[in-house]
């Protein structure tokens, strides 16, 4: 009994464990070639010779991301909540939010660019632009599935509609609203490596531009490797603090399907 | 005297006037203190009925009045209970009672400083339908029928002079239901409250109501209206007897003829 909840937890790291194995023992059995997938100890020695740029671009892009993203969150959450209080604003505005959320966010790259010069602000805005439209769709959705018998009920008390969206509608929204952080940052995360390996000096993205250009192969993978633990960093974060902000949801099975 | 509710040939469309008529010539006269309790077949307009005479939608043609206003906006003195109990998951069963509370005056401007008044009396509603010492549980920790007596609770907090219930024991079991039908039977001899219940359980209807009104297909109208006899306090045993199953099967015949 124990010893299964022990292999659970430890399960994640022995399958990554496991994959890194069989991949350095491919490379070494099939005799790929280091410039075509270099083994994952060639990229551990990547990391160790430069990680002083590493380091730095990471934390760049972790700075745009996270700028983009609490912008998203501030409009989204805004925004969400307008578009929620009156059906004839959702009604207006969600065609073009569709609309907009169907452009390949790479295409607006070029265009911010336009506006703002390459660098630092494109490169949030690309993370703010690709990242704020879930946060907007949830909160929204919280707001609008109120169930209808309930705001009758309130209704038929005298309750106003800020009332009924202060008792109701935005506690309800909580969860939604949380539940898309995870989302959200992970997009915000994709729109800033997006624009850095377009238009930018800095970032990871542009790091492994350059390593590309170089023919350095092992980097480019190390670079890969720093964003993959950046992103599984940023979302866990999301995923704690959505557990601990909507105990009575998970409780209560609210909103779960 | 005068009816405490009153809807005179009042017609309603859902979607602007040439919409497809939900309700139309719609008339019923409910007295004060008086348990009413209106059937029909599904879709006929029952639960728009409760709606125009609460003030959540108001009609094209003719007047609806309450407490001998005439109805412009939300009546604000009637207690709602639906078949969905539409409780809170965030708070528990206390503050859940609570939230009327939070709304209406004169409570909103006290409820912050009178806390401990305001829970004691929603406990003291909770023990007055069995659920004593549940305040502190949240609804999912309830059954279908305790959260259905909370809503009840809910409906009842700030003693409403009005009691609005659409189709409130649909989803219960046949002996919680029959559970309810006694609260609720308590509840309106022990205050005195008027009561409009919708249902599609001509048992409950008979059981509960002093009078009966059996609605039309859409677009609903009142077709007949049966006042019961059958003396109160009414024990769930009367409804095994002759007497009472004639009244049933009298109206069950209305009913099949309003569906045609
Ligand atoms: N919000 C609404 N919008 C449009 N039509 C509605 C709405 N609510 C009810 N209706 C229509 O009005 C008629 C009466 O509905 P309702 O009063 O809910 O019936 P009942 O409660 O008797 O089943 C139904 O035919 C229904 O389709
Ligand atoms: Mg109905």
């Amino acid at each position: 009994m124990n010893r299964r909840a022990l292999i659970i937890r430890l399960s994640p790291w022995l399958f990554t464990i496991g994959l890194v194995v069989i991949w350095e023992a491919a490379c070494w059995l099939f005799e790929i070639p280091v410039f075509f997938l270099p083994p994952p100890t060639a990229i551990a020695q990547a990391f160790v010779e430069f990680w002083r740029p590493i380091w730095r671009n990471s934390l760049f892009t972790l700075t745009t991301t996270m700028i983009g993203f609490g912008l998203a969150v501030g409009f989204g959450l805004l925004l969400g909540l307008v578009i929620g209080w009156s059906r004839t604003i959702y009604s207006g505005i969600y065609p073009l939010m569709i609309g907009f959320n169907a452009i390949p966010k790479v295409a607006v790259v070029p265009i911010l660019v336009l506006w703002f010069g390459i660098g630092f602000v494109p490169a949030v805005l690309t993370a703010f632009l690709i990242s704020f439209f879930p946060i907007v769709v949830n909160v929204a959705t919280g707001l609008a599935t109120i169930e209808p018998e309930l705001e009758d009920v309130l209704k038929a008390l005298g309750a106003s509609k800020l009332d009924i969206m202060r008792k109701v509608g935005i506690p309800r929204t909580l969860p939604y609203f949380f539940g898309s952080l995870k989302i959200s940052i992970t997009l915000a995360f994709v729109g800033s490596v997006i624009s850095e390996s377009i238009a930018s000096n800095y970032g990871i993205g542009n790091l492994m531009l350059q390593a590309q250009a170089q023919f350095q192969v092992p980097l480019i993978f190390a670079g890969l490797v720093a964003l993959a633990v950046e992103g599984i960093v940023m979302y866990w974060a999301m995923a704690v603090l959505e557990a601990r902000m909507t105990r009575w949801a998970q409780r209560s099975g609210f909103a779960q399907n | 005297m005068s009816a405490f509710v009153t809807l005179d040939g009042v017609s309603h469309t859902y979607g602007g006037s040439d919409g497809m008529l939900a309700v139309e010539g719609l008339d019923i006269a409910v007295a004060k203190g008086e348990f009413a309790a209106v059937v029909g077949p599904s879709g006929c307009g029952k639960s728009t009925l409760m709606k125009l005479a609460t003030g959540l939608q108001f009609p094209f043609k003719g007047t609806v009045t309450v407490a001998g206003q005439q109805v412009t906006q939300p009546v604000k003195i009637a207690g709602m209970a639906f078949q969905a109990p539409t409780l809170l998951p965030w708070r528990t069963t206390v503050e859940n009672l609570l939230l009327p509370l939070e709304i209406v005056p004169p409570h909103r401007q006290r409820i912050r400083r009178n806390k401990a008044e305001y829970v004691a009396r929603a406990e003291k509603l909770l023990a007055s339908v069995g659920l004593g010492g549940f305040g502190g549980k949240f609804p999912w920790e309830l059954s279908g029928g305790m959260q259905q007596r909370t809503s009840l609770c809910r409906a009842l907090i700030h003693e409403p002079q009005l009691l609005m219930l659409d189709e409130p024991f649909g989803a219960l079991d046949a002996f919680t239901r029959e559970e309810l039908w006694c609260v609720i039977r308590d509840l309106h001899a022990a205050t005195g409250i008027t009561v409009i219940l919708v249902t599609h359980d001509l048992r409950e209807a008979v059981f509960l109501a002093d009078r009966v009104f059996v609605m039309s297909s859409r677009p609903g109208r009142i077709v007949v209206e049966r006042r019961i006899e059958l003396p109160r306090p009414r024990d769930l045993d009367v409804t095994y007897t002759t007497g009472f199953q004639d009244i049933v099967h009298e109206l069950r015949g209305h009913i099949v003829k309003a569906r045609q």
